[in-house]
């Protein structure tokens, strides 16, 4: 490392003081012919890396690709591949080399020269500088734009209307697993229900509920929110708002004044959202609440939506506000 | 824990008439009466009330040990039944006397289906019990492990819903499902293990990590030896 820094120390100071042409007599570093194969090679390479590290914008912007994970890790594995080997044949046949004996150094005024002569001859041999030097950050800046590509999924910044986007609106009917209609008078109190909208797709994160119902004195629901559990049955988004996983656990306490109050958990990492008051977090990661689903009962005692989730559904990421426009 | 019970049992001796009567209903005034009140109608703050629970949850709960309990606000957990067989039937006898309520349940694990049996273990259990039955957790609760529950446990288990547990009703999971389920469950309790060294039965994680280990290490001896043989 402190020869590395002392090599980059050394670098910066020989750039900034540009010396006067040396006599050929006085050089430390053997003279090497110009390696025009070499260099065409090295362009070569630089160019390979420059165009994979393109395509993995091109690759992430394009969902309509099969395999689309595969080909962006082709294309950052071969951008880094090309780069490497551009950097080795500039080491091994473009960089003429000189061992030391002593090490560096740079309280003497007299070896300072020397190693600035030193960095400046080991130059000697590029013959196409400008164009070498173009393709090199040509191909830096490929790879660091490929780099920051998957930044852009950290998104939506500007407009998070799509987050907000469900299956579930006023009078969807939820359904079980086999797509038969809920009906009020099924849902029983200490268990559980997975539901989903009627014709929609399941696998849509914002599409899988949980079902539960509470006497109606239990509930605790903030004021705007009252009437959005008509017989104490309250739905919940399925999916846990820390990292995405199912939420599979069911607590309900058999006799209440003494066991822990009624709660969904998530079985990733024990986040635990209270049923009563509106999936707020009793425990665990998650860091907003569990987004509910308005709940109706139709004239024929079915159960509907009546209307969208009170927050975004799915983990959270800096991305993700509660605020914001409800469709 | 059980210091109630013992206290409750050595009053008992000292009853007049003790000896005579019906045997259930002097057992529950002697171990029972304090939390879930004379005749089962529950006391506020201490024990809900057993109207209607019915022969499933008594039987459920004395036969586990969970019941009697020493203080109501600890999750009740398997423990050394000190009841004789025929105290126990008694005592159901007792709680299902007091309203109507169900009647312990006959599974047939027999007729169920293993693989059927994983798939809806899989889907309502083994979120807390895991996978393998070996138990988990809830927040505030420990789901227990399954590894000495018998068949007739289970479904009581399964339909009543003890402690924090969600109940699952006819609708949610049929009686063949819970046949299936509890054939699972027992063979869970002996599962194959292809590894040869099962680890608790946590899966190829554990188990994978644990070659790793060893691994590492032969590796990085055998480097050393190599590098001895190059360098003397």
């Amino acid at each position: 490392m402190r020869r590395w820094l002392i090599a980059l120390v050394v670098l910066v100071l020989g750039r900034l003081r540009r010396r006067p042409e040396l006599d050929s007599g006085g050089r430390i570093v053997p003279p090497g012919g110009p390696d025009r194969r070499a260099e065409s090679l090295v362009l070569l390479l630089f160019a390979g890396a420059t165009l994979c590290g393109a395509a993995v914008p091109v690759v992430y912007a394009w969902d309509a690709i099969p395999d689309q994970t595969q080909f962006l890790g082709l294309a950052f594995g071969l951008a880094f591949a090309f780069s490497s080997a551009a950097c080795i044949v500039i080491g091994k046949r473009l960089v003429v080399t000189e061992e030391l004996e002593e090490d560096y150094g740079l309280s003497h005024p007299d070896d300072r020269e020397a190693l600035e002569q030193l960095v400046e001859e080991s130059g000697d041999r590029f013959t196409r500088k400008r164009l070498l030097f173009l393709a090199g950050a040509g191909a830096g800046s490929a790879l660091g734009a490929a780099l920051l590509t998957p930044a852009a999924s950290l998104g939506p910044v500007f407009d998070v209307s799509s987050l907000y986007r469900t299956p579930w609106h006023r009078g969807v009917r939820l359904v079980d697993e086999t797509g038969r209609a809920l009906r009020a008078g099924d849902i029983e109190e200490a268990t559980f229900y997975t539901a989903y909208p009627e014709h929609a797709d399941r696998e849509q994160m914002g599409a899988p509920v949980v079902v539960v119902r509470l006497k109606p004195e239990q509930l605790r629901l903030p004021d705007d929110r009252r009437g959005w559990a008509p017989a104490g049955i309250l739905a919940y988004s399925k999916i846990c708002t820390h990292a995405g996983c199912a939420i599979a656990l069911y607590r309900k306490p058999t006799f209440a004044p003494v066991e822990p109050r009624p709660a969904l958990v998530c079985p990733c990492h024990y986040s635990t959202f209270d049923v009563a008051n509106g999936g707020g977090v009793l425990f665990g990661p998650a860091g907003r609440p569990l987004p509910q689903l308005p709940l109706a009962i139709d004239a024929s005692g079915g159960l509907r939506a009546a209307g969208n989730f009170s927050g975004p559904v799915g983990p959270s990421w800096w991305g993700v506000r509660n605020h914001g426009a409800r469709s | 824990m059980r210091a109630l019970l013992v206290c409750a049992a050595a009053a008992l001796l000292f009853v007049p008439g003790a000896h005579g009567g019906d045997l259930g209903a002097q057992l529950y005034g002697a171990g029972c009466i304090t939390c879930h009140g004379p005749e089962g109608r529950g006391i506020a703050d201490r024990g809900p009330s057993l109207r209607g629970a019915g022969a499933r949850a008594a039987d459920f709960y004395l036969r586990t040990g969970y019941m009697p309990l020493a203080s109501p606000h600890t999750q009740p957990d398997r423990s050394r039944v000190l009841f004789s067989q025929r105290e126990l039937a008694a005592l159901v006898a007792y709680v299902a006397s007091l309203a109507p309520g169900p009647r312990i349940p006959t599974p047939h694990p027999a007729r169920g289906n293993l693989a059927e049996g994983q798939e809806q273990f899989t889907e309502h259990c083994a979120g807390c019990h895991q996978i393998v039955a070996e138990g988990g957790y809830v927040t505030n609760a420990v789901a227990p492990p399954l590894k000495h529950a018998g068949p007739v446990e289970i479904a009581e288990a399964v339909r009543t819903g003890p402690y924090l547990m969600p109940r699952f009703s006819a609708q949610q999971i049929t009686d063949a499902q819970l046949d299936s389920i509890i054939r699972y469950v027992i063979y869970a309790k002996h599962p194959d293990d292809r590894g040869g060294w099962a680890l608790g039965h946590l899966g190829p994680v554990p188990e994978g990590l644990v070659t790793w280990f060893v691994g590492i290490v032969l590796l990085v001896a055998t480097c050393l030896v190599i590098g001895r043989r190059l360098h003397p």
